[in-house]
Order: structure tokens, then C-alpha cells, then sequence
């Protein structure tokens, strides 16, 4: 290393501009797009996963699961048709827990630290992290969108746009409940359980494989945890604004449930309220 | 002449400002009653063993931790008031390596900057003033995971530098380095102090880091046991080095306490 020029410390900035903001949001998103280039097996792997479901196992179920007209549909649908905003919700929560987890790897590895030492506000920090990986997840989902089109899974064409600003919103709940979780984990191994307690029961309990009246038929109780279960909503928002619909319930829940999380997430980072410190430094 | 009444704080206090700061790991006191002053343009060590608590010092100074107990400012801004202030004018080098192995030397610079709101093309200007002369300017497209730890770490010294702080914090930054990287390590910092009047806390628990220009703060079990310049401290134990005088104010040897001299 060398000299540094003689205007190093002549100048005593105050305060934050919108630019400051602005270069740190776009930092934020463009270092989430590097690691996502450099790890494209977690592109893949995001798109097999919900490809193998539709490719063969709604292959299979369609021959045995009739599914009737229910709105958004106006006519029978193929079952193909019904579970494509499920995988779609399982893409962004997929993406969401790998968020988390990277969040976890990067506090274990310190590169946290680096983001959190930011002078700018630490809500502001978590919230362009979360929508870096918004980012990410919408590239999956719209991949996924023209691979499904080709296997017969043609939604209006209208229905790309205006399930939009739902995959934006479903992402931001799956990623800040990532992002709220990766708070409470503190050792990368123990993010297996989360998988197994959070992911799993979330999938399978909801409305993404059946129609929630089906499940009433099946089981009161397990609709009533499907009911409770924010992953539905998020479901639903999807299924709906693919159609060109607004399911006011899904939205009302789905931005709630986005609210809570977040304020858990950013109250979790949060050095004067959260559990960070309390764990212990060495040295 | 200026008018030091109607000065900014930052203009007139000292660059980093400790006062009473205490923390605890549930019923484990980690720190009691910490009070020191790094005075512009020093180079202060902070001298402890491994577990004296430099570690959630630092985390405290970087706001990785909330301050429950005392006060930090940094440049006289208030550190839980005025948090953003505080930390722009800070510049860090952690214990362990948080550079992003997979991202390029100019890509952990630059989000870096960003960081801290400093647009690309600044950087870029930047790092090749920082890293002028450098062997490492030549390699700013190689990944951080080719480098060496001497080298990784000159790194990091760079990132801390980016953004133009007045203030610079390193946690143990020769550890595990060896004897030449360390030796380049340790002027380089000091040629910082010197010739960029930038305020500089150093902690380590290596003795022969110390010079006899330095001010020293040891701290040892969460308290401060002595500050000063090195000849202060060794006058008020009244021995005859920094290395005797850490033995009798701890009242302990050094291997005890894991208080090293390198080889």
C-alpha cells in the first residue's frame, strides 16, 4: 500500500441523501446478483425442484384428482393448472430459507458484520437485503412461468403482469420470515430443523397441491391449519392475480404477514432490542 | 483563529470517547466500568489476553452490540444518538476475515463503498490510491479466495480505508500472519498515523506490537488497568518495560494469560 492523497480528511459530511440511499440499495442488490451468479447449482436446483412436481407428480394426480370450477378458474382446469401457483409460492419460499441460511452463513463467516457496521439506518440494510432477494426470486419465477408454458400451463398473457406486484409481495413474506428466522438460528447446522419445521408443514398445509375445499371434506381441522397458514394466502394472492383477480383476503393477510415479519427481522437486528448481543464474543 | 465554542463536536473531541461501559453475557460480565479516550492522531493499543474482552469492545465501538451501559462517541457523535454520524467516520478491520471470498478484490471494495452510500467509479479512484504501489493493485480483478492471509488482510485494511474514515478499529489483525507480513502490516498502519492523521485503536495481545511512541490501554478480565503512554504506564508500576509492567498489573505471567511474544 501506498500514500493516500492529502484530501483524506478534509471532508466532514453530514447526514444521508437520497443518493447515499440510492448507491447503497443498488450495492446491496448487485453483491446478491454476484453470489447468485456464482452459485448457479442454487438457480437450477430452485427450478428442478418445482419442475419435477409439475412434470410428474401432477402428471400422475390429474388422472386422479378432478378439480372442479372454483374461482379464479372459470372452467375445469387441468391439475397442472391448479398446483402452478403453488410451486411458484415454493420457489419464493425456497428462496426465502436459502436467503435465511446465507444470512446465518454470512454471520458465522463475518461478512455480516461488513453490512452492519453501514452507517445507513439497519432497517434500511434489511429491507434492501430482502429485496435483493425478491430480485432473485422473481427471475426464477418468471423462468419457471416459460418452461410451464410450454407444458400446456398458459395463464392470460395479461397474467404476467398483474401477478407481478403479488410475487413481489409474496416474496417480501417469505423473505422476511426467512430473514426473521435466520435471527433466531445461530449455528448453520441447525438450520436443518427449520427446513423440517417450517417448509415442509408449510408446503403441505395449505391450498398449494389442493383446493381447500377438498381438504374441508377431508379434514375440518387440517383446513382450519391450512386457514391459518400465511403460505395459503400467499397461494391465493398468486392464483388470483395470475387471473387477473384481486383475492382481498390473501392481500390483507399476505401484507400483514409481511409486516409482522419484517418488524421481527429488523427488531431481532436491531443491536439495542435484539438477541444478537447476547450471544458471546471471544478476545 | 476558529472559534472552538461554535466548532462541531467532531471538530474538537477526541476520536473515540469510552466513558463507563459496561456489558454482559447474561450473568457472565464481560466489561465493568470501561472508561479510555483515543486522542487524535494516536496510534493506542489496546494490550489484553485472549477473553480481556477487546472482542465485545469492538462489537460495542461498531454497534454490532447496543451500548446498555456508559457511552461511546466517535469524533463527539454520540454513538447511540447519532449512530449513522458515528459510524461513517469508522473504519474497521475484524478479528476474523469477513471479506466475500467468492467476489473479486474491486468487488468487495466496491460494496463496500457502497456501503457507505460512495458511488463505483469513486471507489475504483480510490482503491487505486490506497493500493498504489502495491502488489495487490496489478490483482484487483482476482478473487479474495486466491490471496494469501497477509495479503487478505492488507485487503481489509483497504476496505476499512475506502470510505475515508477518521477513525480506524483492528481487532488482531496479525493473527496468524507471518513475521514480514506483520512487520508491513504494523508500518503501514503507522505510516497512516503518521502521514494521514488518521486516529488509530489497535488491539492485540502480542507485546512486541507496542512501540514506545504508542499509548497503550490493557485491559485485562473486562477492566481497564492502566492507560497512558508507555512510558506513563511504566513509570506508574515502576517497572522497567510495557512487557513487566502488564506482569505486575495483572499480577500474573504472561503465558498465563496468553500474552504473547511473537518469534
Amino acid at each position: 500500500m501506498s500514500v493516500l492523497t492529502a484530501s483524506y480528511v478534509r471532508d466532514e459530511p453530514r447526514g444521508f441523501s437520497a443518493g447515499h440511499y440510492a448507491i447503497c440499495f443498488a450495492g446491496i442488490v448487485w453483491r446478491e446478483a454476484l453470489r447468485f451468479l456464482h452459485q448457479r447449482e442454487r438457480f437450477i436446483s430452485a427450478l428442478v425442484r418445482p419442475l419435477l412436481w409439475l412434470f410428474i407428480f401432477a402428471a400422475g394426480f390429474r388422472q386422479v384428482l378432478g378439480v372442479s370450477i372454483v374461482p379464479p378458474y372459470q372452467t375445469y382446469v387441468l391439475y397442472e393448472v391448479y398446483i402452478t401457483p403453488g410451486l411458484i409460492g415454493m420457489i419464493q419460499l425456497f428462496n426465502g430459507m436459502q436467503s435465511s441460511l446465507s444470512m446465518v452463513y454470512d454471520r458465522e463467516t463475518g461478512s455480516m458484520k461488513t453490512l452492519l457496521v453501514s452507517p445507513l439506518p439497519r432497517w434500511f440494510l434489511l429491507v434492501s437485503k430482502l429485496l435483493a432477494g425478491v430480485a432473485v426470486s422473481l427471475l426464477q419465477v418468471y423462468v419457471f412461468f416459460a418452461i410451464a408454458w410450454f407444458w400446456d400451463v398458459r395463464p392470460p398473457v395479461t397474467g404476467y403482469l398483474t401477478v407481478f406486484p403479488a410475487l413481489v409481495l409474496t416474496g417480501l413474506m417469505l423473505g422476511a420470515m426467512g430473514m426473521f428466522l435466520s435471527s433466531m438460528v445461530h449455528q448453520l447446522e441447525n438450520f436443518a430443523g427449520v427446513m423440517n419445521f417450517v417448509i415442509f408443514p408449510m408446503y403441505f398445509a395449505s391450498s398449494a397441491l389442493y383446493p381447500l375445499w377438498r381438504i374441508l371434506e377431508a379434514s375440518p381441522p387440517l383446513y382450519w391449519i391450512c386457514q391459518f397458514n400465511p403460505f395459503t394466502h400467499a397461494v391465493e394472492l398468486i392464483r388470483f392475480s395470475l387471473y387477473g383477480e384481486l383475492n382481498l383476503i390473501a392481500l390483507a393477510v399476505t401484507l400483514g404477514c409481511t409486516l409482522l415479519f419484517l418488524g421481527g427481522a429488523i427488531l431481532a437486528y436491531d443491536p439495542a432490542r435484539g438477541i444478537i448481543s447476547r450471544k458471546r464474543q471471544v478476545g | 483563529m476558529q472559534d472552538l465554542s461554535t466548532a462541531s463536536p467532531g471538530m474538537t473531541a477526541p476520536a473515540l470517547d469510552i466513558e463507563a461501559v459496561g456489558h454482559a453475557y447474561g450473568a457472565r460480565r464481560a466489561l465493568d466500568d470501561v472508561s479510555f479516550r483515543v486522542p487524535r492522531g494516536s496510534f493506542t493499543v489496546l494490550l489484553g489476553p485472549n477473553g480481556a474482552g477487546k472482542s465485545t469492545l469492538f462489537s460495542l465501538i461498531t454497534r454490532l452490540f447496543a451500548t446498555r451501559e456508559g457511552r461511546i462517541a466517535i469524533l463527539g457523535h454520540d454513538l447511540a444518538r447519532t449512530p449513522g454520524e458515528a459510524l461513517r467516520r469508522l473504519g474497521v478491520v475484524f478479528q476474523a476475515r469477513t471479506l466475500d471470498l467468492d467476489l473479486s478484490i474491486r468487488q468487495n471494495l466496491v460494496y463496500h463503498a457502497a456501503l457507505h452510500g460512495i458511488p463505483a467509479r469513486v471507489a475504483k479512484a480510490r482503491m487505486g490510491e490506497i493500493l498504489a504501489g502495491s502488489d495487490l493493485v496489478d490483482r484487483l480483478g482476482d478473487k479474495v479466495r486466491n490471496l494469501s492471509g497477509g495479503q487478505s488482510r492488507r485487503v481489509e485494511i483497504a476496505r476499512a480505508l475506502i470510505h475515508r474514515p477518521r477513525l480506524i478499529l483492528l481487532d488482531e489483525p496479525t493473527v496468524g500472519l507471518d513475521i514480514r507480513s506483520r512487520a508491513e502490516i504494523v508500518a503501514e498502519v503507522r505510516r497512516l498515523v503518521r502521514e494521514e492523521n488518521v486516529s488509530v485503536l489497535w488491539a492485540t495481545h502480542l507485546i512486541d506490537e507496542v512501540d514506545a511512541s504508542d499509548r497503550v490501554v490493557v485491559l485485562h478480565r473486562g477492566t481497564v488497568l492502566a492507560e497512558g503512554t508507555v512510558a506513563d504506564v511504566v513509570e506508574d508500576t515502576g517497572t522497567s518495560g510495557i512487557r513487566d509492567a502488564f506482569a505486575k498489573l495483572t499480577e500474573t505471567r504472561l503465558h498465563a494469560v496468553g500474552l504473547e511474544l511473537a518469534s
